[in-house]
């Protein structure tokens, strides 16, 4: 696995702001995330629909959609800064370096052009090969996620093919010319559970041998513990948590992660409720003042309400939240989150 | 898919004799044809010869399978207007008619499905709202008033284009064409232009329509995160995509700019089959009109067979080897 801290990070998000101007003014959906991506590394990103993962990831392949905008803060990749270029070389990174997988495989490939002629046409987009070495590195690419028969599978159809074939199809179209990273956009929440697994080995096994890092965003904290380096929580367009797996999985130092975790049941641990957080996550328009996540934590403080919470360090990870202030004053101390 | 072809023929071949019957029934129920043919001082009983000689005291299911048997031969027999077989008045009037519809419909295609792409591709910009707005009045002004304005302009007030008649025509075997004289060229501009303008709009805001459907799509959205040119999704993903109901409209509009070029034809005098159907309305001319009627019927069986061909050319889902594809509407 690799080591986040020694290398240069492959992928730099700071600050970055995302919003979207309605007519009832302007919505902050990502609201100053930050993170790093080192190379060859998994970063999983969680958090509950409109949390605003989606969003930080299609804001980093530079495809969000109008009137979403980067509103701030920047995207490097490699060093070099993404975010502001002009479309056509964002284009060019767009697959090349930076590639893609969506969550819906049935509606992800053109149903009117077979899967080989996709796969050839993304490489030829970027690589300078021949049409018959853009086929061979085509049919190398759909043996290498699994397809049998793949000689004679290359010629079909889109609709030729099962869900989990089709999600094999666009990982083999998202590695088409060997990217540094791929962001995952919930890439298993639409197949069977059953198929979810493999698919989920698949890209972990492929990302290993090619050394590229992924950024791979679900609500599924299953995927998340089996795939993942390090993990990002997200809330309300926040980074609520950010550290490596294991210990987010097992220590987690946010009350609103402690709360996730909580509520994922265990196999061989008895439950007779599984634990859940009160209330819902607040609308772009309603967020609180001071930390998002005040209204339903059971360790709130009265700097809870007026002051939003950084990121800072928590153990092994950092999590934004007053608890983890060591010289703070205010947050009622919660020694199972502080000293876990 | 030879199944599906079968399944259409005879579909086809019903839907000609559904015709057939119809144009038949203009025999015997629209006036007497010995009436039309016979003076005002001939007697019954030459009148009943004549009846007893052309077989129209024959049952109906006789005469009507004579009939059939004779249109299959191109047999539609002689007009009661000029006295000359009915067939070959068709076939001098339909190379004027068709390379007129051929225009119209290149002209309708080139420039109608560019402006839809277009506007269905940058919605909001100024330019795509005003061809919006201006492809309401193509859609809704009448096709003699388009004709007279163009005519008014281009041949009254510029001299520009000429304003009648199809100019001159070179004869190539039995098929004169316009395409092979300046004179004829620009005789066919205006026309063309009269013709095509309703289906110009109608295609362009099909396609437009269709278009803001397609680029919403998760394809096209994966398209772009490939990294794949603006031209390859445009006009190799989207434009694909959008196909088939343009498929379906442009072969019933040709059908239609065939059948319904007799509006135009009257307009710019031009010497097409809709100019003679009229003429053959006006006299009663019931051969013509029905042979008419059963060549319209056979384009527009010909141009569905050929749309029906066009959607497994485009759409691989519909080649499955189950059964034939799942259309809607006809």
């Amino acid at each position: 696995m690799a080591s986040p801290s020694n290398n240069p990070p492959l992928l730099e998000v700071k600050n970055l702001r995302v919003e979207f101007p309605t007519r009832r003014g302007t919505l902050l959906a990502v609201d100053d995330v930050s993170f790093d991506i080192a190379p060859g590394e998994v970063l999983g990103v969680v958090g509950e629909s409109g949390a605003g993962k989606s969003l930080t990831g299609n804001a980093i392949i530079g495809l969000l959609e109008p009137p979403g905008r980067i509103a701030g803060g920047e995207v490097k990749l490699e060093g070099r800064r993404i975010d502001n270029l002009p479309y056509e070389e964002m284009r060019k990174i767009r697959g090349h370096r930076i590639g893609a997988i969506f969550q819906d495989p049935l509606t992800s490939l053109n149903p009117l052009y077979s899967i080989g002629r996709q796969l050839v046409e993304t490489i030829q987009t970027h690589l300078p090969l021949s049409g018959s070495q853009a086929r061979k590195r085509a049919l190398d690419l759909l043996k290498e996620v699994g397809i049998p028969g793949a000689e004679n599978r290359i010629d079909h159809y889109p609709h030729q093919f099962s869900g989990g074939m089709r999600q094999r199809v666009v990982i083999a179209l998202a590695l088409c010319a060997d990217p540094r990273l791929i962001v995952a956009d919930e890439p298993t929440t639409a197949l069977d559970v059953s198929i979810q697994a493999q698919i989920i080995a698949l890209l972990k096994k492929l990302c290993r041998e090619h050394q590229t890092a992924v950024m791979l965003v679900t609500h599924d904290m299953g995927v998340i513990a089996e795939t993942a380096d390090r993990v990002a929580v997200m809330y309300a367009g926040r980074i609520a948590e950010i550290g490596p797996v294991r210990d987010v999985v097992k220590q987690a130092k946010h009350p609103y992660t402690k709360g996730l975790m909580g509520s994922i049941p265990s196999l061989g641990v008895r439950h007779d409720r599984l634990t859940q957080i009160d209330g819902a996550m607040p609308r772009l328009t309603e967020i609180p003042p001071g930390c998002a996540f005040n209204p339903r934590c059971t360790f709130r403080g009265q700097r809870c309400l007026v002051e939003r919470p950084n990121l800072m360090a928590a153990g092994a990870s950092r999590a934004a939240c007053w608890l983890h202030d060591r010289g703070g004053v205010g947050a009622p101390v919660a020694k199972e989150l502080v000293d876990a | 898919m030879i199944a599906f072809i079968l399944r259409r023929l005879l579909q086809s071949i019903a839907v000609l004799l559904a015709v057939g019957l119809v144009a038949f029934s203009l025999f015997r129920y629209v006036g007497d044809p010995i009436n039309a043919m016979v003076g005002q001082d001939t007697t019954m009983e030459q009148r009943e010869e004549l009846r007893t000689k052309l077989g129209l005291n024959d049952p109906a299911p006789i005469q009507f399978l004579r009939f059939l048997s004779n249109a299959a031969r191109g047999n539609f027999g002689l007009s009661y207007r000029t006295s000359e077989p009915v067939g070959r008045l068709i076939v001098e009037r339909m190379p004027a008619t068709l390379e007129l519809s051929f225009c119209a419909a290149l002209f309708a295609l080139f420039v109608g499905v560019p402006m839809g792409v277009y506007t269905g591709l940058y919605p909001k910009h100024w330019s795509s709202r005003l061809l919006q707005a201006v492809s309401l009045i193509g859609i809704s002004l009448p096709t003699f008033l388009i004709g007279i304005l163009l005519i008014l302009v281009f041949a009254v007030y510029l001299h520009w284009l000429p304003s009648f008649g199809r100019g001159q025509t070179v004869q190539i075997g039995w098929w004169t064409t316009n395409f092979l004289t300046i004179s004829g060229l620009k005789a066919l501009i205006l026309p063309s232009i009269t013709l095509g303008l309703f289906q110009l709009t109608l295609l362009m805001r099909l396609v437009r329509s269709e278009m803001l459907e397609v680029m919403r799509t998760d394809y096209i959205k994966f398209a772009r995160a490939r990294g794949l040119t603006n031209r390859a999704i445009n006009f190799g993903h989207a434009l694909k995509n959008t196909l088939v109901p343009v498929i379906t409209v442009t072969g019933l509009q040709l059908g239609a700019l065939i059948a319904f070029a007799i509006v135009t034809e009257t307009v710019f005098a031009w010497p097409g089959v809709g100019q003679l159907f009229i003429q053959s309305v006006q006299f009663s001319d019931i051969p013509v009109m029905a042979a008419y009627l059963l060549l319209i019927g056979l384009l527009f069986v010909l141009i569905n067979l050929t749309v029906d061909l066009l959607y497994f050319a485009v759409d691989p889902r519909l080649r499955s080897q189950t059964g034939g594809p799942r259309m809607a509407g006809h």
